[in-house]
């Protein structure tokens, strides 16, 4: 058996649909390297093993676990929860890292409850005092700043994707395949499996520095076009309110708030949005915020540091085309 | 059939929300509770099964404060057959673990073929809980359903996860846990809120599951540090006179934001 570092933090990889390595991965092997040393665990079809592993060292993994298996195809949550409990025994690690995403959140429940470790969750950060591992989140909106941590043994945290940016050096790249006994817990089988095949060129919405939002100001999905035209004069992502996907205008993945994503960019462009509470909850923490409404007690304007009262259909393409002019 | 639909109190989103600065528990006196409403989606998943199978008998269920009676029992308004409501002083600043275990003793208690969750809670939005007891009570997870459909020893239903969608089934007994693409739930009718007067209302403490809610020998997880932000304060508010467009224009280019 090899031998890991005493400080290792093991990191759960997250890959896409087509086995690349996913977009939330930098942050956690960023976040693992400033407490500890990251070492990653992969699991993957057998073909596309190898060329994980170069990915995950080149973003920063000291040593990749492999764990080559075609049952996540066919098994929700299980395999992983599995390979994750034998790397975990091996690695014996001070924290799991795991991204704070759908599956994320299943398999680090189901690993926390099996090896009686303490969850946190959502964490926009982790740090490390002489006590051990320090996880860090924003709640209620960011309202408040709330820290916790283990009362001993390993902590797993589920990691904001977006929240993190720290990156990890490149490392050489280390494989080691991983033998994982199954555990034969019951899992829902998967029949069938859609790509959510983004078509455009913009930025993800989660970790992106620029966001505009759109909400049933707009009035229909046509007319949410116009939000789409502004976001690409920024080089901005999509957001929405629920009311807007609610009406149809967007599908569900692109909505800011408190059940939908939270993000913290640089610029938050508000579109026809009131500001419910629960959509600030979403978006009060970007560093500037527009907001463009016809309504001038709409509460959004709570928290804009800039507001135009009036109409998005007048406001927003004369901005868009002052911003094309400046371009030229 | 026996469906366990979980539920949770919450502060009411629309008000404000505070945590106690001492304890970093929800300030209860700051904001009205409710009936959180993911969870009363949850419940109208299991009850609009029971509309068409008479064998279906739906239980809510809560681990809350002793003051979440009250809300709990609108469940059983709305249509539920009963309600097992655990509550005890010790558990009131339970980590997600002990909840998990918690809520597992009460439900393998209780029996089931379903359980039926949320997806996120809209104060704790942690979102594990489903999936801790689903490995605790050793059944499969589907979580983060957009569509359910029950039948008489499966579940199955469209899960929108990260970057895919997906159709799963399980076989049941099975936790699953749904989104707030689900149906908004009905209202309690005068009816129902008189016949839920004379439902079964079952009060459990921890000791009467055989929970121990102070034992040092489990590893939780506690709160270490808790700071409040200063509320965000407003900028400068125009009305467009015609050059709203270009006044921002100028305000993200005087910002280096375009
Ligand atoms: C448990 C729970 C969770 C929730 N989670 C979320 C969440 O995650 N995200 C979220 O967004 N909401 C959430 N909501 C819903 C939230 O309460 C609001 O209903 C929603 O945010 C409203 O969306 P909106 O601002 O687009 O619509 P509205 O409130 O209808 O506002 C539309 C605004 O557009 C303005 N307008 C109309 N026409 C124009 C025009 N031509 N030009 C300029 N302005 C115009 C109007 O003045 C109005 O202010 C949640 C609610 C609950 C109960
Ligand atoms: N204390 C609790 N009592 C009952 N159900 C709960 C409790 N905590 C969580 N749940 C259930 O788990 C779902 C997800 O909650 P959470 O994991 O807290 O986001 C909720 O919607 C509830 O269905």
């Amino acid at each position: 058996m090899t031998d890991y570092p005493a400080d290792s933090i093991l990191v759960l990889l997250e890959t896409t649909p087509n086995g690349e390595l996913a977009t939330s991965a930098a942050g956690l092997l960023g976040a693992a390297s400033r407490i500890g040393t990251p070492v990653a665990l992969a699991v993957i079809a057998p073909s596309q093993a190898q060329a994980l592993a170069e990915q995950a060292a080149a973003t920063g993994a000291e040593r990749v676990l492999v764990f080559e298996t075609n049952s996540t195809q066919a098994e929700l949550t299980i395999p992983h929860v599995d390979a994750l409990a034998a790397a975990a025994a091996v690695v014996v690690p001070h924290a799991v890292l795991i991204s704070n995403s759908i599956d994320g959140r299943d398999i680090a429940g189901r690993f926390a409850a099996r090896t009686s470790a303490p969850i946190a969750v959502d964490a926009i950060g982790v740090s490390r005092d002489d006590e051990g591992i320090v996880a860090h989140h924003s709640v209620y909106g960011g309202a408040y700043n709330v820290d916790s941590a283990a009362t001993f043994g390993p902590l797993v945290v589920t990691v904001r994707q977006g929240a993190i940016d720290a990156r990890a050096e490149a490392r050489p790249v280390a494989l080691e395949s991983l033998e994982v006994p199954a555990s034969g817990a019951a899992s829902a089988a998967i029949e069938s499996v859609e790509a959510v095949t983004e078509t455009s060129s913009r930025p993800e919405l989660r970790g992106a520095t620029r966001v505009v939002s759109g909400g049933r100001g707009l009035g229909s999905a046509e007319k949410f076009a116009l939000v789409e035209d502004l976001a690409d004069a920024l080089g901005a992502a999509v957001g929405a309110s629920r009311a807007a996907v609610d009406a149809g205008y967007i599908p569900a993945n692109h909505q800011v708030g408190q059940t939908g994503v939270s993000v913290s960019p640089q610029l938050y462009i508000a579109l026809g949005i009131s500001g419910a509470i629960q959509h600030r909850t979403g978006m009060q923490t970007a560093k500037n915020i527009v907001a463009v409404n016809k309504d001038p007690d709409a509460p959004i304007f709570e928290v804009a540091d800039f507001g135009v009262v009036g109409d998005v259909f007048t406001v927003v393409p004369q901005l868009i085309s002052a911003l094309a002019e400046r371009k030229r | 059939m026996k469906i366990i639909v979980l539920v949770k109190e919450v502060p009411d989103t629309y008000g404000e929300r505070k945590l106690d600065l001492e304890t970093g528990l929800a300030d209860r006196a700051a904001s009205e509770a409710v009936l959180d409403e993911i969870s009363e989606r949850a419940l109208e998943v299991a009850l609009a099964y029971a509309d068409s199978h008479d064998d279906a008998e739906v239980v809510v269920m809560s681990m809350a404060a002793e003051s979440a009676a009250a809300t709990i029992r609108k469940g059983l308004a709305m249509g539920a057959a009963s309600a097992v409501h655990i509550t005890d002083p010790g558990l009131a600043a339970a980590d997600l673990g002990l909840t998990a275990r918690t809520l597992a003793v009460a439900i393998r208690r209780t029996g089931f073929d379903l359980v039926i969750t949320g997806n996120l809670s809209t104060d704790g939005s942690g979102g594990v809980v489903p999936a801790m007891l689903a490995e605790l009570l050793e059944v499969p997870n589907a979580t983060a359903l957009s569509s359910v459909e029950i039948a008489a020893g499966s579940v199955s239903g469209t899960r929108n996860a990260d970057g895919a969608t997906m159709r799963v089934s399980a076989r049941l007994p099975a936790v699953i846990s749904i989104t707030e693409a689900l149906p908004d739930a009905r209202f309690p009718n005068f009816k129902g809120i008189m016949a839920a007067k004379k439902k079964p209302f079952e009060t459990l403490s921890a000791a009467d599951l055989g929970i121990e809610p102070h034992d040092l020998s489990v590893a939780v997880s506690i709160m270490t540090a808790i700071a409040e932000k200063p509320p965000r304060a407003a900028g400068v508010k125009i009305t467009d006179e015609g050059d709203g467009g270009t006044r921002i224009a100028e305000f993200l280019i005087e910002n280096r934001l375009a």
